[in-house]
């Protein structure tokens, strides 16, 4: 933005051209982003009433009555909870894994690194959906190819659902994080490694000391659309819900979310995506301020 | 933020030339045989992980019924890929090919179009000052964080209201909207296209349209890749959407036609076969297009992660 001069009359001149080039996505980003969000709003402060107890349904403004019920939902929380754990253990294992694998990608160490990017980045082309039902498959009790492992542990039960569906998560995203991972590493001039080869430092200690801080920006930004995609877990424990009756049809928020428009309490739902969108914008504002004061420091 | 760095484009032709920055630890002087090898084992053991689902998958595919429970689950047996295929194929009119040529239309249409209007706002925010440019760029910003199925409930509230839901709009109009696309767009074509082209081009008495279409498309065209690939995963991905859209089953894309005829497997055991070879092949054109384009991808994804 340093030639502001130069371009400025330039805008004059094409006022036009600006329009047709920003009028498409402007009109359909209000259209499906904005104007969206604001009809949940707008929707979730209104409450049903009736006259007398079978007189016609008629919606009215509520005030904040939907997010009163909101907070007094209990399954609501619990979902938002058990989420909330999913990430902290699953978030950080992910991401682990996927600076490992960069790391060691990116290190003399290896050879045929061009496969092994490949390999690790393939269940990322596998949606969700077809994750879900496959993984379902292994972890059963008599289709698994691991037969030994899923006898004597039971995948699928209450106590374990989550942490299968966490491995699920994981196994689709690992490679892409490794790729953002592993991109940051590449731009690092090699020359900043030479000093540190020539002083005799080991791979270890250069990826500790030099390769990980610097791409911790890279580690930041996967770190908020990892919190982002585990609030929003949606299709996986949808699936699980065929293999297993331990996933219950308020398992995670977005779960629960569908399943009180089905009944249908619309304004309910409406309040609880608010909510929700709220939670996970909170969170992950708070991760990158967090982050940004300590690379900082 | 440069678009692609140096070493990125120097590491993707390493088949060609060996990188000049790494010789000293290639020429293994300094690394023993014992870091190599943990090294290594680490590498087969994930890929391993990664890969023997997707193997299963295929061996699973190609069984008969009987030999799907009888036989090694991770090695052939009889060779049916095939019949199981045409079994797919022949199921209730043909469904699962409609399911998968809703996916197509979905997928690959919507990321195209919106692969074209994304660069659009990108490449006019990079290249064009107006007032409140950075106001808009950060509003699209936001976009980002926010997830396409934070949006599915809201969306359907809309299309209700206006009655289209289960209709093919409902899901493919706000498939069109890539804020993500808008943001790389506009880094890549700052970094990629030059100034001094585009007025060239101008002084060639071409119009801002057709500057944009002949010139910079070509420049940003790893971007653009980039973007039209991310967009069509996130739609052939999206689940939530079609799910609370759609009721008529027609209408279904493959991942959702998949979801309920798993539902369906305790009541008709019959179709665990067809969940099986049709999640196979939804997933098969998905890793064809990345392997094929991922000289485009691997360089877009690296402009895109750095910030």
């Amino acid at each position: 933005m340093t030639d502001t001069a130069v371009r400025r009359p330039r805008a004059v001149r094409h006022r036009g051209s600006i329009a047709i080039f920003l009028a498409p996505f402007g009109m359909l980003f209000a259209l499906f982003y904005i104007v969206p969000i604001g009809y949940a709003v707008y929707q979730s402060l209104l409450v049903v009433e009736r006259d007398g107890t079978f007189g016609p349904a008629v919606q009215v403004f509520g005030g904040l009555t939907q997010y009163i019920a909101v907070f007094e939902n209990q399954a609501f929380w619990s979902s938002i909870g058990r989420v909330l754990l999913f990430g902290v253990v699953q978030v950080p294992i992910m991401l682990g894994i996927a600076l490992v694998l960069a790391l060691l990608l990116d290190s003399p160490l290896v050879r045929g690194s061009k496969f092994f990017r490949l390999a690790f980045f393939a269940p990322y082309a596998v949606p969700s959906v077809i994750a879900a039902i496959m993984w379902g498959f292994l972890y059963s009790p008599n289709l698994s190819p691991f037969t030994g492992v899923t006898q004597a542990v039971d995948f699928l039960s209450a106590g374990n659902v989550l942490w299968s569906i966490a491995n699920v998560v994981t196994w689709v995203y690992v490679g892409y994080n490794m790729l953002i991972i592993y991109s940051a590493l590449l731009a690092i001039p090699s020359e900043i490694y030479e000093a540190a080869r020539l002083d005799g430092a080991s791979q270890l200690r250069i990826a500790w000391s030099i390769k990980i801080p610097l791409v911790v920006p890279a580690l930041v930004l996967t770190g908020i659309f990892s919190i982002i995609g585990t609030l929003q877990l949606l299709a996986e424990p949808q699936v699980f819900q065929s293999f297993t009756s331990a996933v219950t049809s308020t398992f995670t928020p977005n779960l629960t979310i569908y399943s009180t428009a089905s009944v249908p309490n619309i304004s309910l739902a409406a309040a609880m995506s608010v909510v929700l969108a709220l939670a996970t914008f909170v969170l992950s504002f708070t991760v990158l301020k967090l982050t940004q004061r300590r690379t900082a420091a | 933020m440069t678009a692609t760095s140096p070493r990125l484009e120097k590491a993707q032709k390493t088949a060609k030339a060996p990188k000049p920055g790494r010789e000293n630890g290639r020429s293994g002087i300094r690394e023993s045989a014992a870091s190599r090898t943990i090294a290594m084992a680490v590498m087969v053991v994930a890929t391993l992980y990664f890969l023997t689902p997707i193997w299963w998958l295929l061996v699973a595919s190609s069984k008969t019924r009987a030999d799907f429970t009888t036989t090694a689950p991770l090695w052939f047996a009889d060779f049916a890929l095939f019949d199981n295929i045409a079994a797919l194929f022949d199921y209730r009119n043909a469904v699962f090919l409609r399911w998968l040529g809703n996916s197509a239309l979905y997928a690959g249409v919507g990321a195209l179009l919106a692969t074209i209007i994304a660069a659009m706002a990108g490449y006019a925010i990079a290249k064009y000052s107006f007032r409140g440019r950075e106001l808009l760029f950060n509003i699209i910003l936001g976009g980002v964080l926010v997830p396409a199925t934070a949006l599915a409930l809201p969306l359907f509230l809309l299309f209700s209201q206006v009655g289209a839901t289960n209709t093919i709009w409902a899901v493919f109009l706000p498939s069109l909207v890539s804020p993500f696309g808008v943001y790389l767009s506009r880094i890549y074509a700052a970094a990629s296209v030059p100034d001094e082209i585009v007025e060239a081009a101008r002084i060639d008495g071409a119009g801002e349209l057709r500057t944009f279409f002949t010139v910079a498309t070509r420049l940003m065209a790893p971007a653009l890749v980039t973007i039209f690939l991310f967009q069509f995963v996130a739609i052939w991905n999206n689940f939530f959407l079609p799910l609370i859209m759609l009721r008529d089953e027609s209408l279904f894309p493959v991942t959702l036609g998949l979801y309920v005829w798993n539902t369906q497997v305790s009541q008709i055991p019959d179709i665990r076969a067809l969940v099986i070879v049709g999640s196979l092949l939804s997933i098969i054109p998905l890793i064809l297009t990345f392997l094929g384009l991922q000289r485009f991808w691997q360089s877009g994804l690296a402009s895109g992660g750095l910030k």
